[in-house]
């Protein structure tokens, strides 16, 4: 049975974290911020410049802030994770009477306050400096951000599996992982420019339908329902098997004894 | 007495590596158990198998009469586990940490059961302190307030004085020694001191190459062997099966 209070145990544990300690609060604004504000005004410069690019502003921005919620909710997951290595406290909270499924639901919950923080930062600069409002996306932005949630969280789980299974020597996939997805979601670029191979593995990755659906919400005002239901469809079987995979590499890891050497 | 743990033919495999091979003992309510081995004697591969961090081979763990595989998550509710060498996050403090396993382990008002453990380890003035700024015996304690955080029947510790100078170390000991008579838990304790053990274990299980040499009080084990004390008679046991194996 899910017990909400060792949920809240999960959570408590990294917000009481963040309020305290200043670089992982910097962290949490400078990238976004960085990312916004250059990107912001190359895009702007290019859209103004010689290139005439028509609404390169909008799907640029649009862009990167959504692919900002992918990155940052995978990274929530992975580093929310990785921290209690880091304290060797990792087996105190493996020999807690929590199940897998509620540390999940506690990495997601961390996950959804720290990506609303950075969403916040960058819906708000794009606002400020460059007249974008991402919210013009409409009903629409619900789903989008929930499938980008969602592959997120699937991403983050895989690499905690990967960590249980081999050691926190594979740690450096929690800022890696993510950019595997980069190319094929054709996040900054229609599908259509993609070679056929790689525009058939996309069709694949949840993420090329949200960037899809996004350019087409913008570009004509209409919700693309199919690309909606493969992102979605897509993201259940992503999200089940992340979380199938770090309950297996967890599995393995007690069967070979590794848990608690994790770390050291 | 009634038995809260019940450990019938433990074995873990690592590879072609036997760590434990058919270990065999019970834990009585109320009572001390000590566990005592050279490095490699497979104590610490025991709590991890006892704690589910590991997945025995072969055998069966009961606590309370259930079995640990299939009401690990119950089971781990009601018992609780502090090693010198596992840390609490450095950047919450002391009584955040308190907090963060109250909420995990289900306890009601965590505040007020924070406070008397922090109150009763000498550590209720540092509350508002990070934890990066205890030392290291302030640091054992803190791992002992969350251990008790749930009010555990059957307490597990891999070597809480290790590392500890002889004047806190003594205060540890005395501190786990209160507690557990006032409380009537069950304790099972690892470590290499075994003036210590003789100290506070009411019972010691003498381990070598994942089996039990001998257990039994350490008078009782003094007496059997022949010897001055715990220390010696260990060193006996360890003779004596060595010398067994070599003929066998």
């Amino acid at each position: 049975m899910l017990r909400a209070k060792r949920i809240l145990g999960v959570v408590a544990r990294q917000v009481f974290l963040y309020r305290r300690s200043f670089s992982r609060i910097l962290d949490l604004f400078y990238w976004p911020t960085m990312d916004i504000l250059l990107w912001g005004f190359l895009t702007l410069y290019l859209e103004r410049g010689t290139l005439h690019l028509p609404r390169f502003v909008s799907f640029f921005l649009g862009a990167l802030i959504l692919w900002h919620i992918l990155y940052r909710s995978q990274i929530a997951v992975s580093v929310s994770f990785l921290e209690d290595i880091w304290s060797r406290n990792l087996l105190n909270l493996m020999v807690a009477p929590l199940t897998l499924t509620e540390y999940m639901l506690g990495l997601i919950t961390v996950s959804l306050i720290k990506v609303s923080l950075a969403f916040t930062i960058m819906a708000s600069l794009a606002g400020l400096f460059y007249g974008f409002n991402i919210f013009k996306l409409g009903v629409s932005l619900i789903p989008f951000v929930v499938n980008l949630l969602a592959l997120g969280w699937a991403i983050g789980f895989v690499t905690i599996g990967f960590i249980f299974r081999f050691g926190q020597e594979a740690e450096i996939l929690a800022w890696a992982l993510a950019f595997v997805f980069l190319p094929l979601s054709a996040v900054f670029y229609p599908l259509s420019v993609l070679p056929p191979i790689i525009r058939d593995l996309a069709w694949f990755t949840p993420s090329a339908h949200v960037f899809e659906g996004m350019r087409a919400v913008i570009e004509n005002g209409t919700i693309p329902l199919r690309h909606l239901i493969w992102a979605t469809g897509l993201n259940l079987a992503y999200l089940s098997f992340g979380a199938w995979f770090m309950r297996r590499q967890y599995e393995y890891a007690r069967e070979k004894g590794t848990i608690p050497k994790i770390g050291e | 007495m009634e038995t809260v743990l019940e450990v019938r033919n433990l074995v873990k495999d690592f590879g072609g590596h036997r760590a434990l091979s058919g270990v065999n003992f019970v834990l009585s309510r109320r009572e001390f158990l000590g566990i005592i081995g050279p490095n490699g004697a497979g104590k610490t591969t025991l709590l991890n198998c006892l704690l589910g961090l590991i997945t025995p081979t072969k055998g069966e763990i009961r606590f309370f009469g259930l079995e640990l595989e299939k009401h690990q998550v119950y089971i781990l509710s009601r018992i609780n586990f502090a090693s010198n060498y596992v840390g609490l996050p450095l950047s919450l403090t002391v009584f955040e940490n308190l907090v963060v396993y109250g909420l995990l382990y289900g306890v009601s008002e965590i505040k007020a059961r924070a406070e008397r453990l922090l109150k009763l380890f000498g550590l209720w003035e540092m509350r508002n302190q990070k934890t990066r700024h205890l030392s290291s015996g302030q640091m054992m304690r803190l791992c002992l307030a969350k251990a008790l955080m749930n009010d555990p029947e059957v307490l597990l510790l891999d070597e809480p004085t290790a590392g500890l100078d002889p004047e806190i170390a003594e205060r540890v000991r005395k501190l786990i020694k209160a507690y557990q008579r006032e409380k009537g838990l069950a304790v099972i304790f690892t470590s290499h001191n075994l003036h210590e053990m003789e100290e506070l274990s009411d019972r010691v299980i003498l381990l070598n190459k994942g089996q039990i040499l001998a257990e039994g009080p350490p008078q009782e084990l003094c007496r059997r062997f022949g010897a001055k004390n715990l220390e010696e008679a260990f060193f006996k046991a360890l003779d004596l099966w060595e010398a067994e194996n070599v003929e066998g």
